[in-house]
């Protein structure tokens, strides 16, 4: 096998992974009008729920003996047993212990999902997305400074 | 900066086996993409180029050109091909999702003239795809 040179290039492994699990948005520190107001039908007493679609990104050096970032059965059963047995066909809100506390917004929902991820041991885990439904999606990728469009400022200030 | 991205698709045919590895080890690293006989996809194609509209056309890029180089470059070369025997770039890798992008890369980048080749994303089915882009340019 060819050994892959330092080429300047980066690639990403991108994985898609599906779970449907229910939820309800309801904040103890609101009040019911509060909570009513805020979140709308979300709010709803006996939750909802949603056909989750998780994506997870990783990048590593590829392996020249297997072609691959990271082989597909060790990142499937990490993530099945990381993530997916414990949300799919959950409610969030009741059995997993994260979100007692926390609202299970997707936004929170991809931090955790990232925390849980990111001890994957055999690449670096990039980000994840999380589709809540085909409108809505979320990003994570731990705390790291988001970069600001090439030029954008300058352009606007020149006008 | 504006990204255009062109969707193209391919089918093709692969195998993972590394010559270097026992009958035994193989099938254990690859699974069924061991099998002797090999198998397919249908590929999906998502070629981003970054750069600043021309003023006179409106374009990043002439997408009558990009079509044309994605035809002569990546279909006549993959598409109803096997990529182990058939595509020499690929010869001594693993033609895996992340291999075949990256060669994807190399055989564009140096050919697109207008904008600049900023991702090429290939999807092996939509629930498993590899992205190459130039380092720290994410």
């Amino acid at each position: 096998m060819n050994a892959l040179a330092h080429d300047g290039l980066k690639v990403e492994l991108g994985r898609r992974y599906h779970f449907a699990a229910a939820h309800r948005l309801h904040s103890a520190r609101l009040s019911e009008a509060e909570n009513s107001r805020l979140y709308g039908k979300c709010n709803n007493p006996h939750g909802h729920g949603h056909n989750y679609v998780l994506e997870v990104s990783l990048s590593g050096d590829i392996d020249p003996a297997t072609g691959m970032i990271a082989n597909l059965a060790d990142l499937d059963g990490f993530v099945q047993r990381e993530v997916l047995e414990a949300f799919d066909h959950r409610s969030l809100n009741d059995e997993v212990p994260e979100f007692r506390e926390q609202v299970p917004t997707t936004e929170n929902l991809c931090i955790e999902i990232y925390r849980r991820l990111r001890a994957f041991p055999n690449a670096k885990l990039e980000r994840v997305r999380v589709q809540e439904t085909n409108n809505n999606s979320f990003e994570y990728a731990g705390e790291r400074e988001i970069e600001a469009p090439i030029n954008a400022p300058q352009e606007i200030g020149a006008r | 900066m504006v990204l255009l991205t062109r969707k193209i698709e391919f089918s093709a045919s692969h195998r993972y086996d590394n010559p270097a590895l026992s009958a035994e080890e193989n099938r254990r690293v690859f699974g069924k993409c061991n099998n002797p006989h090999g198998h397919g996809h249908n590929y999906t194609l998502e070629v981003t180029v970054a750069g600043e509209p021309d003023p006179v056309t409106g374009m990043v890029v002439d997408l009558s050109e990009l079509k044309k180089l994605l035809e002569r470059e990546v279909m006549q070369r993959m598409d109803h091909r096997h990529l182990n025997e058939e595509v020499p770039e690929l010869a001594g890798q693993i033609p895996t999702c992340e291999n075949v992008a990256r060669v994807i890369w190399k055989l564009l980048d140096p050919k697109i003239t207008q904008g600049k080749l900023h991702r090429v994303r290939l999807y092996e089915s939509p629930d498993l795809f590899a992205d190459c882009c130039r380092n720290g340019a994410a």
